[in-house]
């Protein structure tokens, strides 16, 4: 989709499951790769003590692609990145679910592993996506938490 | 015209996911319109006064205050919670 400073960037929203597997494969075949990180979330059954039936994860079609493109692009400016995959699912998951992948491959391991937490970081605070679980007593909004707050404040 | 979309627990808050204002109907700016808005009643105005509403506007997260253009759209939501 992007092919800024020779990165091979790819960005998806979708309902679908993905295959981590598939993902490395492609991280792989990227040009001169030295180093390859990668970081699946998926769906907890427990948050704050409560049993998680589910959960629906709602947002903002347009300004989703937006700001997951704002965040990628500016890791590439603040790291040297030969590909990203980023993929971040909507809709009704469930426990065990894969929810967010995100790839990074550098010629460095530390630039790799910086870029991934920096990307997750992001994600959780500034991409619009909110979540409702099912719990025995309802579904309820989740909340953010200070500390994804204060782990994205480390960036600045 | 301008449009307004709500988003998650401030949708269900104020019962209400989208809003189209029309010229003349919608002030000049940002926060002008966050006032206007909060004089539709009890829920809005706890919405648009809570430090924890977040505003887009043209999809794009925005703190300070700004000029309103026809077209424009802001969207109105809680913390995301993602990833």
């Amino acid at each position: 989709m992007e092919h800024r400073n020779q990165t091979s960037t790819l960005i998806s929203v979708q309902q679908e499951d993905f295959d981590p597997g598939t993902e490395y494969q492609q991280l792989e075949n990227s040009m001169s790769v030295g180093a390859i990180t990668t970081f699946t979330g998926t769906v907890r059954n427990l948050n704050l003590g409560d049993q998680v039936g589910g959960l629906f994860l709602e947002h903002y079609p347009g300004m989703t692609e937006k700001a997951l493109q704002a965040i990628v692009d500016e890791a590439q400016q603040r790291w040297t990145l030969q590909a990203v995959r980023l993929i971040h699912r909507i809709g009704q998951l469930y426990p065990g679910d894969r929810i967010v992948f995100v790839g990074v491959t550098s010629a460095h391991r530390k630039e790799a592993f910086a870029a991934c937490e920096f990307i997750m970081d992001y994600v959780k605070t500034r991409a619009p996506f909110w979540k409702k679980e099912t719990t025995p007593d309802g579904d309820r909004w989740v909340d953010a938490r200070d500390s994804d707050q204060e782990a994205a404040e480390r960036w600045r | 015209m301008i449009k307004i979309l709500i988003f998650a627990s401030l949708r269900e808050q104020l019962g209400c996911s989208q809003l189209s204002l029309d010229e003349g109907e919608y002030p000049s700016s940002l926060f002008a319109l966050k006032e206007k808005l909060a004089g539709k009643g009890d829920q809005w105005r706890a919405a648009m006064t809570s430090n924890r509403t977040l505003v887009a506007l043209n999809q794009t997260m925005i703190r300070q205050d700004a000029t309103l253009h026809p077209g424009d759209e802001v969207a109105f939501f809680p913390p995301v919670t993602g990833g």
